[in-house]
């Protein structure tokens, strides 16, 4: 059986929405539409695509939040975040309404788009704003079970984001905390979403506690804690721009000495096409560049270097 | 849900049109202003005088009118005919701009009582009118109008024309935009404001931004089927 792509489950868990919670409106602009003809024909009123017109997107979805209702308001994260970015900050946050935005597109997924459709810079810049929830789900299910989250979360302002990478199994993520996914005494590698995969296969025998987030703003400090007790050695690995946790990941740590190793797309301009798995192994986020910089970052007092 | 209906009974009010200028002065220091502090000053009254069915004691409730101050800077008018119709206290109006005061040099709607909306960079407020619409007609609430104040340089903003664009093809007919036409925009638009709105299919009056029954009989014009656009000349800046 193929597995669904995020996007494509997206589709299918909005329509479903849209008919579950009369409360619920869907905002596009094109992106998506043919996917969500059904829905548009069953909710003609709560499903508006307002044409190629992305700040009147982020715009329009606050207004119907200003009237009652719980906007979704979809399209690539280049588009969502950063080129209205005001929009998102003020119409949103200034004006003290919620809403639930859902990117595809992520950093690299369309390689041969170029960098006009990446956006590796989106969860930073949703940093320098209040109170936003962070979903990076690394599985069709996980991204299923955190839209229907993110929906019923009242009038929070939930951000999700969906990519064409996927772990090959989901998990039972619960839209907070991260899952131990294993134990280990020399450090804490914290996976972010569809980076999980590539993650374990670096550290395969390596004696290191695997973390894993799907939910990242508010970021899990406590279960970070709890893991890092008794090693300082903290390695984030996330499908957006490298050390975007890093602050977040300290403050949790303040308390104890620590170093944070921060992984994750270069700000750097690669200007190449080709696929995503090239581009994984150009930012370094591929198995076998993760292990060797892990391995560089680790104390190992008992491994030859390489 | 509150089901409390926006009355169409108009409270009295020891203010009238005529004490505006004073209830301005208690912010401003200052007996006398000028046309710029004054340019939205007639075209508020009489909306919120004569046509907004909103009050102090329905400004929650669904079937309000709403308006959304989008030009949000040189506030002074909008506070004196909120303070006239009873929306926020006088006494609120000297602290203007002051740490404490709610009142500041642009509004926010979390802190001005009577207040839908926060504004102060431009090009806001149209398209979170135009949202606002939408989310009312899906809710079957087809009745409450909701009105957007614009200047005329704010038109230079693309965001406005992705809204009034999309608003007229969207035929939303509760949807309304004051324009305060004070001559303002460096490069003003070829052929005027109001052919910008009629190309996008809305419907257009433009009027004597002074002259309350002409502003009156442009704001109570039928437009079944289109958004509406009031251009209010007042003397250029």
């Amino acid at each position: 059986m193929i597995m669904d792509s995020m996007r494509d489950r997206f589709t299918a868990t909005v329509t479903a929405l849209l008919d579950e919670d009369p409360r619920l409106a869907l905002v596009l602009a094109e992106i998506s539409r043919d996917r969500l003809e059904d829905a548009a024909r069953r909710h003609p009123d709560r499903v508006i695509n307002v044409g190629i017109r992305e700040q009147l997107l982020v715009g329009a979805g606050a207004g119907l939040a200003l009237t009652g209702l719980r906007p979704v308001v979809h399209t690539f994260a280049s588009f969502l975040v950063e080129r209205p970015f005001e929009q998102v900050k003020l119409d949103f946050g200034h004006q003290g309404v919620g809403g639930v935005l859902v990117s595809a597109g992520g950093s690299y997924d369309w390689p041969a788009g170029g960098f006009t459709h990446m956006a590796p810079g989106d969860v930073a810049l949703l940093d320098t704003l209040d109170e936003w929830t962070v979903h990076v789900p690394g599985h069709a299910d996980e991204a299923e079970a955190l839209l229907r989250h993110a929906a019923a979360a009242g009038d929070d302002k939930v951000y999700v984001r969906l990519s064409e990478q996927a772990n090959r199994a989901a998990l039972g993520v619960d839209g907070a905390r991260m899952l131990t996914v294993r134990e280990g005494r020399d450090g804490v590698v914290i996976a972010v979403g569809p980076m999980l995969d590539n993650v374990l296969a670096a550290v395969e025998g390596l004696d290191v506690t695997v973390l894993y987030a799907t939910t990242v703003r508010p970021f899990d400090a406590d279960t970070l804690r709890r893991a890092a007790g008794g090693s300082p050695y903290v390695v984030l690995v996330e499908p957006y721009l490298a050390g975007t946790s890093a602050a977040s990941a300290g403050e949790a740590l303040q308390a104890v000495p620590h170093r944070v190793l921060g992984l994750g797309v270069a700000r750097r301009e690669l200007r190449r096409y080709g696929t995503m798995a090239e581009h994984l192994a150009a930012h370094g986020l591929d198995p076998a560049s993760l292990r060797a910089r892990i391995d560089t970052f680790l104390p190992a007092p008992d491994r030859v270097p390489a | 849900m509150t089901t409390t209906t926006a009355t169409t009974a108009r409270p009295t009010s020891p203010y009238g049109y005529p004490e505006l200028s004073g209830l301005m002065a208690l912010m401003t220091g200052d007996e006398k202003h000028g046309p710029a502090a004054t340019s939205t000053l007639d075209a508020l009254w009489v909306l919120y005088d004569r046509v907004l069915r909103v009050s102090p004691g329905t400004v929650d409730a669904h079937t309000r009118d709403r308006f959304l101050l989008s030009k949000g800077h040189g506030p002074m008018a909008y506070y004196a005919v909120l303070a006239a119709k009873g929306f926020l206290p006088v006494t609120d109006l000297p602290g203007f701009g002051s740490y404490d005061s709610p009142l500041g040099h642009h509004p926010d709607r979390l802190l001005v009582p009577g207040a839908e909306i926060g504004s102060g960079s431009l090009g806001h407020e149209l398209p979170l009118a135009v949202g606002t619409a939408l989310g009312l007609r899906a809710q079957g609430l087809t009745d409450p109008a909701v009105w957007v104040l614009v200047g005329d340089a704010e038109l230079d903003e693309g965001s406005n024309h992705e809204a009034l664009a999309y608003a007229g093809p969207a035929g939303l007919d509760r949807l309304h935009v004051l324009v305060i036409d004070n001559a303002s925009a460096s490069h003003a638009r070829p052929g005027g404001i109001a052919a910008r709105f009629a190309a996008a299919g809305w419907s257009t009056a433009t009027v004597d931004g002074r002259d309350h029954e002409a502003l009156y009989a442009a704001y109570t014009t039928s437009h079944p089927g289109r958004p509406h656009a009031v251009i209010a000349r007042v003397e250029p800046k």
